[in-house]
């Protein structure tokens, strides 16, 4: 039963939130519980918003290996710190307001994906492949950019942009914080109200025009979704590449159903748990910091390479 | 009836069909038949608004398909296009199901279950009903998939090369179907629209043929007026030797 396994699903993540927040609470309750819900507030948007959305791009792409991060979300995130480094220097960087470096991280991030993907849809509708090919290019154009400027970056300023490499949930800015999870909340409610049409669109294009769905702008305004739902969570961060590929492919499995009103919720939850009880792993059991995204990522990445070779690219 | 007007469609450089009329009768089945390119593939997919169409007109029972949003048609047409391949884990059943779409956008109710039922054993899936679609092999989930386009339970069924994959038996079985399905006194008649590959299947079952060649109609007209020598020579750019059984033509290609 999907249902049974859901239910499954939250109490896991209400019993590892709950952990999260008070295993080991000593010394100023109230300032450490205020710091460590604001820490699981991130954990859980980041989860849901990269689940989700995951699960989301591999419907519409008709395929099961690629998300938005491996085509090159991540690789444009690091090249928009490394780019803003090269322009304003270290100290510059690090002094920009949170808020609107927040916003304008989202913004060129959304609006680099929807450019990326509004010029292949409109060339060749019928060709996805095309579109992720020109998106793993993109990726390596980005990174090799990311790296020539880096070469140029002052040593000392490269530590900065070293930083940004990897995601990490040490230091969360409220504010940003409250705008992703409005915008996550946001996408969400309208991901459950086209859940229906998410199973049909995962037909494929042919079908689901022959069965009336206005498939060419209902894909649009996904993609749009997704693009928001990635750049919020990323600009929060830090990127998180492999994270949205394991929890999708663990969705399908555990879930077993084609129905989206099961499998986002699972991928949304999976993701936020794995962060969440990872972290707690990490920080209140292991006592090591800032290592969590380092082990998803070789977790991830080696869950990657396995689909490949299992030749499980559909 | 479907009613085609001068319509013409390029793709990049390459004109893929030109300036095609053709009027498909309100009853029975109409075949499709051409050598492979002719556009066969490419005239389905415009009338069934899967491609967009670039000049001429298309007519279903008087309602042009430009004006007619998809949605409506989805009510009047079901196409079982030629690539098919789901993404998704599914059930045959379901896929089954998702025919019924178009009438309960979602949430589905008794007699779209009884629907599918009738669907499933029509189309003799009741023992594969369970299994998972990319379990199965290519001849029973292109049978799926007709299911699913019968189960839409429109007027006009568009079928691109069902038999594809089909081996002689469940080949045989889905044309005795269709054809029933197609007659006046069925319950309620269907008009199908097919594109045959075998041409010996369209000599035996349908009542009108339309034959392509190049992007143009080259022939069209009763099985007895088509399926002759001469335009089947030249359509195909070969001998073809037609003889006659039971008052239908025999094609014998093969040989
Ligand atoms: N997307 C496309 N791009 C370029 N040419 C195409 C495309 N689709 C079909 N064609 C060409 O159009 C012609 C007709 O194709 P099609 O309608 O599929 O033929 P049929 O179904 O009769 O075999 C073929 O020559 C084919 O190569
Ligand atoms: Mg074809």
């Amino acid at each position: 039963m999907p249902e049974r396994r859901l239910m499954l699903l939250a109490a896991l993540l209400t019993a590892a939130s709950a952990f999260f927040l008070f295993w080991g609470l000593k010394g100023p309750v109230g300032f450490i519980l205020e710091l460590r819900a604001t820490k699981l507030a991130a954990l859980l948007v980041v989860g849901v918003a990269l689940g989700t959305s995951t699960v989301v791009f591999q419907t519409i792409t008709g395929n099961r290996i690629l998300t938005p991060a491996i085509m090159g979300f991540d690789a444009l995130f690091l090249l928009m710190q490394t780019v803003l480094v090269f322009l304003l220097g270290g100290i510059g960087y690090a002094t920009l307001p949170g808020g609107a470096k927040f916003l304008l991280e989202t913004l060129v991030m959304m609006g680099a994906a929807m450019l990326l993907f509004a010029l292949l849809m409109g060339r060749g509708r019928q060709d996805m492949h095309r579109m992720l090919l020109v998106g793993v290019i993109f990726g390596v154009l980005f990174r090799s950019l990311t790296a020539f400027l880096q070469r140029i970056i002052d040593p000392s300023e490269f530590a900065v942009v070293q930083g940004a490499m990897f995601a990490s949930f040490g230091a969360v800015d409220p504010l940003q914080l409250a705008i992703a999870g409005a915008v996550t909340v946001l996408a969400l409610a309208v991901l459950w109200r086209i859940a229906g049409e998410l199973d049909v669109v995962a037909l494929g294009r042919n079908a689901a025009i022959g069965l009336g769905l206005p498939f060419d702008r209902l894909v649009l305004g996904l993609l749009a979704l997704v693009a928001a739902l990635v750049s919020v969570s990323t600009a929060l961060v830090g990127p998180i590449t492999f994270l949205g590929l394991l929890v999708a492919a663990l969705a399908h499995g555990i879930m077993r159903t084609h129905r989206h009103a099961f499998l986002l919720p699972a991928a949304g939850m999976l993701a936020a748990l794995v962060l969440v009880a990872g972290q707690s792993l990490f920080e209140r059991v292991l006592r090591m910091q800032s290592t969590l995204s380092v082990i998803v990522e070789f977790l991830g990445g080696l869950f990657f390479l396995y689909l490949v070779l299992r030749g499980r690219i559909r | 009836m479907i009613s085609i007007r001068n319509v013409s469609h390029r793709i990049g450089q390459s004109q893929i069909l030109r300036d095609v009329s053709a009027d498909i009768p309100d009853a029975g089945i109409t075949a499709l038949i051409g050598p492979n390119g002719a556009g066969k593939s490419t005239l389905l997919n415009l009338v069934a608004r899967l491609l967009t169409l670039q000049t001429g007109r298309i007519e279903i029972d008087g309602q042009d398909i430009a004006r007619t949003s998809s949605r409506d048609l989805a009510l009047k047409l079901a196409i079982v296009a030629q690539q098919l391949g789901v993404a998704s884990r599914l059930r045959v059943r379901d896929l089954v199901g998702f025919g019924r779409w178009p009438h309960h956008r979602g949430r589905p109710g008794p007699e779209d279950e009884a629907t599918v039922a009738e669907a499933i054993a029509s189309f003799d899936l009741g023992a594969l009903q369970h299994r998972f679609l990319d379990e199965l092999s290519g001849g029973q989930q292109q049978r799926a998939f007709v299911a699913m386009g019968f189960a839409q339970g429109t007027d006009w069924l568009l079928l691109d090369e069902p038999l594809n994959n089909l081996d002689m038996f469940h080949a045989r079985a889905l044309m005795a179907r269709v054809h029933a399905l197609s007659r006046p006194e069925a319950p309620r008649p269907r008009r199908v629209v097919m594109v045959v590959h075998e041409i010996n299947y369209a000599a035996a079952w349908a009542d009108h043929i339309i034959a392509l060649k190049d992007g143009a109609v080259a022939a069209c007209g009763a099985p007895t007026e088509v399926l002759t020598n001469p335009v089947l020579s030249a359509l195909f750019g070969m001998e073809i030797r037609v003889e006659e059984l039971h008052g239908r033509p025999l094609i014998l290609h093969h040989i």
